[in-house]
């Protein structure tokens, strides 16, 4: 009973991070008792380590990219708080109509929001522009050794002649929403959650 | 005169009927009679859990073939998307685990999420510590020592018979007496099911794997051949006398790599058939008995009868899953023999041998889905390994090429135009 007692989520937190994530409280409790799962080291923050450890993710071509959207610059660690913020980013759009509260600033799962977290996959370096190098490198990621380097070239420049409007060879965020948008983002970039 | 009868109207009037029969007859049989006597063929489930599967495949692969395929920047929302599922929740780290309980059993090991209630639980609470600590664990630790050092004195003075049918039987029966020990010191409530399809000589008895004390559980109802590693410590000891009494197959640490050795001892022991049958769990770690995980070949590579034994435990009294990452095995043995009971349930599942033109790695899966569906677990295809170990590359590659597919499928279209 005694090192668990530490570690138990407070109520005053679970309104905190309801506020600002969005997610019921059920949800929240869910999720600690997940991100404690998960927290091998028991140390209330996880490492890339501990995400790598998933099975599941670890096979996914864009696994360490994801993993590195949950560490904000330069850090190591994330603690519960942060883990919360980046999974508000996959709510479904329609949960925050039931929501009693809504926040006074964007909610993180709104459009923007959802679009921002998939360009942030892609801009590697966190410049806010996806230049032609940092494409080519994600799409290998996501072809491994299948696909020649020309074959990828080509893909890559293709990708960037049409969504570049200021022909600076690269893609900035608000090209990037151009393009994205009669794609479905709010489906695709949402996750249900079972109660 | 025309004929009055058609023989090809003959035959379509035939072929209908059969037809006809044969619709009748398969609603009768798959859909009437069990919603009469209200059994369930499992079909609606079937046919609901194929559409959910085909509705997943089918929504990535019409979005994409509705236009001649091509890279689009959303593609990434796929992967994004199932990665952050997988964060949020997956089949297998949660199997490495304790299973969460859906309600108090009056255990501060398995109150993980309930907070203090009221003053009456914690009594309760209290008096269970009283009798467990205070009662129960000093007498079952008396057992547990004189079951030990029974087996470890009987076993040696039989190993000073010369070998024959008197040493069997002895051994045999020194053998059954101090498992039933162990097993009152556990306080474990056994159910056997299917006794009649008890392991006999020459074959390999398969079982799911929880915790140690499964070794007790089977033994205590049947004689088996153990195969291990050499220990040093009691344990050693243990093993030790054991051999001496009946032929157990222990491996010294360097050989347990040398996969060929290792094979050929076990078909050795099996061509015998005066010897026991050997006692072997496929998934080499423990499991903490929701699901059974990946059968290692080694075991279905050798010509033998294989009897399969599904264990699950009831973890309502007492939760006999081994996290050997977070609890030695002495402090497990002590939480075992502080809890209520183990309560678990043993099914003898019917003999089962390689087929025709199946190989090791198909006969083991087909013998690992009849003991996770006997014993209600769920049936999985990862390996037990990933408890300690990464997953392998391999897998990864394999959705890579996948997606790879995809695009390349335009780039030759768009060469041959």
């Amino acid at each position: 009973m005694g090192s668990r007692a530490s570690t138990l989520l407070r109520e005053e937190e679970i309104e905190e991070i309801k506020k600002e994530t969005g997610f019921s409280h059920s949800q929240i409790t869910r999720l600690y008792s997940r991100f404690t799962s998960l927290d091998k080291g028991e140390n209330g923050t996880l490492s890339r380590e501990d995400f790598q450890r998933i099975p599941e993710l670890a096979i996914n071509p864009l696994g360490d990219r994801i993993i590195n959207a949950f560490f904000p610059e330069g850090e190591d660690q994330v603690n519960f708080r942060g883990f919360m913020r980046t999974l508000a980013h996959f709510r479904p759009i329609e949960d925050n109509e039931k929501n009693k509260n809504p926040p006074t600033s964007e909610p993180l799962n709104s459009r923007t929001n959802k679009l921002l977290f998939a360009f942030r996959l892609y801009d590697l370096d966190r410049d806010d522009k996806i230049s032609r190098d940092e494409l080519l490198q994600v799409l290998r990621m996501m072809v491994g050794v299948n696909i020649s380097d020309e074959q990828l070239g080509s893909i890559a420049d293709r990708t960037i002649q049409e969504a570049d409007t200021n022909g600076d060879n690269s893609i900035s965020f608000s090209e990037f929403i151009k393009v994205l948008e009669k794609v479905d983002v709010e489906q695709k970039m949402s996750i249900r959650f079972l109660h | 005169m025309e004929l009055f009868f058609n023989p090809f109207d003959n035959l379509v009037c035939i072929l209908l009927g059969i037809s006809f029969t044969v619709w009748f007859t398969s609603l009768l049989v798959f859909i009437i009679v069990p919603a009469i006597f209200g059994v369930s063929f499992g079909i609606r489930r079937l046919y609901m859990k194929s559409l959910l599967k085909i509705f997943e495949v089918r929504t990535w692969v019409v979005q994409r073939t509705h236009r001649p395929p091509e890279f689009e920047m959303s593609d990434i929302f796929y992967f994004a998307r199932r990665g952050v599922e997988s964060i949020m929740d997956d089949e297998v780290t949660k199997r490495f685990s304790a299973e969460e309980l859906e309600s108090w059993n009056l255990l501060t090991r398995s109150n993980h999420n309930f907070h203090y209630i009221s003053l009456r639980l914690t009594v309760l609470w209290g008096l269970g510590l009283l009798i467990r600590y205070g009662i129960l664990l000093p007498l079952r630790v008396t057992l547990a020592f004189t079951g030990v050092g029974l087996l470890v004195f009987l076993t040696s003075i039989v190993g000073l018979f010369p070998n024959g049918r008197m040493k069997n039987f002895m051994s045999e029966k020194v053998h059954l007496m101090c498992y039933r020990i162990c097993v009152r010191a556990l306080t474990a409530i056994i159910t056997y099911h299917d006794s009649e399809n008890k392991p006999k000589n020459g074959g390999i008895c398969v079982a799911n794997h929880t915790s140690p004390i499964d070794v007790i559980i089977l033994a205590s109802d049947g004689c088996y051949a153990m195969v291990g590693q050499i220990h040093g410590g009691l344990m050693g000891v243990i093993q030790r006398s054991m051999v001496k009494a009946c032929p157990h197959i222990w491996f010294e640490r360097s050989e347990v790599k040398d996969r060929h050795l290792v094979a050929k001892r076990l078909s050795d022991h099996v061509e015998d058939k005066s010897k026991l049958p050997i006692l072997i769990f496929p998934e080499g770690t423990c499991i903490n008995n929701t699901s059974v995980m990946m059968f290692k070949k080694g075991s279905f590579e050798i010509r033998a009868t294989v009897y399969p034994v599904a264990i699950k435990y009831d973890p309502r009294f007492g939760d006999a899953f081994w996290n050997s990452s977070k609890f030695g095995m002495v402090n497990y043995l002590l939480r075992m023999m502080s809890s209520w009971a183990i309560v678990c349930s043993v099914w003898y599942l019917p003999p089962m041998s390689r087929e025709e033109g199946e190989d090791a790695v198909q006969f083991a899966n087909r013998v690992k889905a009849a003991i996770a569906r006997q014993g209600g677990l769920v049936d999985l295809l990862w390996d037990g390994g990933l408890k300690r170990g990464k997953v392998k590359d391999t897998f990864k590659e394999e959705q890579q090429k996948l997606y790879s597919k995809m695009l390349v499928g335009t780039q030759e279209d768009r060469s041959r135009s």
